[in-house]
């Protein structure tokens, strides 16, 4: 091409810096180093949010209030005298009295415990419905995802408060954690079913599975090993955001008088009674009800932070 | 188009019959026998209330009652209350309420929450994107109830802006507040979905072409990247119809509104299967269309997919 070549002549020419770097040196692998993961890559993003921290913070403080309440107050949550009716915030006694009475900082510290254990648990039983329902659905394809996918549809068309309050009415006399755990997590199971399977899918065929499989790996153990982990990222975003959502539908069962029953102290049961005494003093509404929200919120920020953290896209803005 | 609608249609079948033996399952389960309920603490004749269970279908085997169930709805007879009333005039009276009610709050979050989200997501990291989520966590993690008994407190008894509950009269007027709180929620959804589209289309390469071939900023903006970004936010509004009716029990119940929830949570009290199940089957029905409904709006609002 000397004509190319001619037209050139006549152009600045750039240099780059000479790079002296032996080419052995650059095609060292670096074994020490740590292989930059996904979840590595994560972390060291979610380290610098303030976001993470705090609603960390906030969770580490309602998990240590709910397993240790007797930690945080020496009043008894149940113990309510008439004559303290209504009572304005006196020593040890930091937030007043409700109208039956009770302590109210008592009764907010340990009412922590029924809606941390409700929505953990109805979290785990949903994660582990949905996750296998939607990874078979979505790894092993065909008529396994037909029959599946209705299923979840049929689930998902029950709209869970009704679900909930239907299936509560048959549980009346045996009203336990346990039974709204039930309640909520057997109609609760279909996003993160649809979830993992769409995560499933997009993973299923990807180099790295079809070596496995050259490899001789079994189905199962693929499944397992190497597309469950990959998949695992929007699950557990849902899941952390579901635990907010799950302990306000607690709440919501509660308020409505089907949830806990009134000997377990709860968040909701205490802002159903606050309906009552709202207009003479308001702090009673406010305390569970700032609990309870600050509780959700804090699992709805660490969703937050943990997707932002897992999402190239929205990393590098 | 005929063809994805016809398979979307016969795909509703299964999901139908399964929500609604579901449903029938777990009625027929409830504790408590609603025939000698009726009868008070007296209780019935036993002749009476043997006639009252075979005119009910109670005195059947289960799967016989949902065949028969099955086969009064697909001819729009949903039976008779235990009071005596056709389940079907109740329906007729409670549903028009719910429905403007959930129309009022679809509106509600639909435009504020299109809004909100549509600057927030343009000003991505300033003050206003800053407040808008902040605002929208905090309606997320309160309650529904304690937004209702707040805003019933200061808006309508000390502020007197508006009535206190609704009762008989179901005006735009006194419904306006419960559909706020009704919309709540689902605003905070509709905002935070607007903004992180909004944002993620602004950076698409469809924008960039349209605003180097010279387009103004509110052209890309409201055809561009509005138009792609409400895709997501559509397919929740659609969703969310068929929540919202169904989330009305507490709502309804806050502001004593004569609606579906209402009567629903009544009928639930009182073992009232038939018009349990007839109410909720109406609410499964509304949702399965509504989110049929949607797919077919997806056709309209983006050019890239065609059923064929």
């Amino acid at each position: 091409m000397p004509d190319a070549v001619s037209t050139r002549k006549h152009q600045e020419h750039f240099f780059a810096a000479l790079d002296d770097t032996p080419l052995a040196a650059v095609d060292t692998v670096d074994e020490e180093a740590a292989p930059a993961s996904l979840w590595a890559d994560a972390w060291r993003s979610l380290r610098r949010r303030p976001l993470f921290w705090i609603s960390a913070a906030l969770i580490l403080l309602v998990v240590t209030v709910a397993a240790f309440p007797s930690l945080f107050t020496s009043v008894e949550p149940r113990f309510c005298e008439l004559r303290n009716s209504l009572g304005e915030p006196s020593a040890g006694h930091p937030f007043g009295f409700d109208r039956q009475g009770c302590d109210i900082y008592a009764r907010t510290v340990y009412g922590a415990r029924a809606s941390v254990a409700v929505g953990v648990l109805t979290t785990l039983a949903v994660v582990l419905i949905g996750a296998v329902v939607g990874a078979i659905a979505g790894f092993y394809g065909g008529w396994f995802d037909s029959v599946l996918s209705r299923i979840t549809d049929i689930f998902f068309a029950i709209p869970l408060v009704l679900a909930a309050i239907v299936v509560m009415q048959m549980f009346r006399d045996n009203k336990t954690i346990t039974t709204v755990v039930l309640v909520l997590g057997v109609f609760g199971w279909p996003q993160i079913a649809r979830i993992t399977r769409g995560a499933v899918m997009s993973v299923k065929n990807a180099d790295f599975i079809t070596a496995a499989k050259a490899l001789g790996a079994s189905r199962v153990m693929t499944l397992i090993r190497h597309v469950m982990p990959n998949a695992a990222a929007p699950i557990i975003v849902t899941a952390t955001v579901s635990l907010g959502i799950f302990i306000v539908a607690e709440a919501t069962l509660s308020f409505l008088g089907i949830g806990l029953p009134p000997q377990i102290t709860s968040w909701g049961a205490d802002i159903a009674k606050a309906q009552v005494s709202l207009r003479s003093q308001p702090s009673i509404l406010f305390y569970p009800a700032g609990a309870l929200a600050l509780t959700v919120l804090s699992f709805i920020m660490m969703g937050d932070a943990v997707r932002d953290a897992l999402d190239p896209k929205a990393r590098k803005r | 188009m005929a063809w994805y609608v016809g398979r979307r249609l016969l795909q509703m079948v299964p999901v139908f019959l399964g929500a609604t033996l579901l449903i029938y399952a777990m009625v027929f389960a409830l504790p408590g026998d609603p025939i000698q309920a009726l009868g008070g603490d007296r209780g019935l004749n036993e002749a009476v209330a043997a006639q009252l269970r075979a005119e009910y279908n109670l005195d059947k085997p289960f799967f016989v009652q949902y065949l028969l169930y099955l086969k009064g709805i697909l001819t729009l007879d949903f039976g008779t209350t235990f009071s005596g009333r056709e389940v079907i005039d109740v329906m007729g009276e409670v549903f028009p309420v719910t429905f403007q009610l959930s129309i009022m709050a679809l509106t509600f979050e639909a435009v504020l929450g299109i809004t909100v989200g549509l600057i927030a997501g343009l000003r991505k990291g300033k003050l206003f994107d800053a407040t808008a989520l902040l605002v929208s966590l905090v309606v997320i993690a309160v309650p529904i109830f304690v937004i209702g008994f707040v805003l019933q407190f200061v808006v309508g008894v000390k502020l007197q802006w508006l009535p206190v509950t609704v009762g008989g009269d179901v005006t735009f007027r006194t419904l306006l507040m419960p559909a706020i709180v009704l919309g709540a929620v689902s605003f905070a959804y509709v905002l935070r979905l607007t903004r992180t589209s909004v944002a993620e289309n602004l950076t698409a390469d469809f924008v960039r072409t349209a605003t180097a071939k010279g387009l103004s900023r509110s052209r890309v903006v409201n055809v561009h990247v509005l138009r792609n970004s409400l895709i997501p936010v559509v397919t929740y509004l659609g969703a969310d119809l068929g929540a919202l009716m169904a989330g009305a029990i507490v709502t309804e119940g806050i502001f004593n509104i004569p609606g579906v929830g209402n009567t629903l949570y009544r009928a639930i009290q009182q073992g009232q299967a038939p018009t349990v199940v007839s109410l909720v089957t109406v609410l499964v029905v509304v949702y399965i269309v509504a989110n049929l409904f949607v797919d077919m709006l997806y056709a309209l609002l983006d050019p890239r997919i065609r059923y064929a």
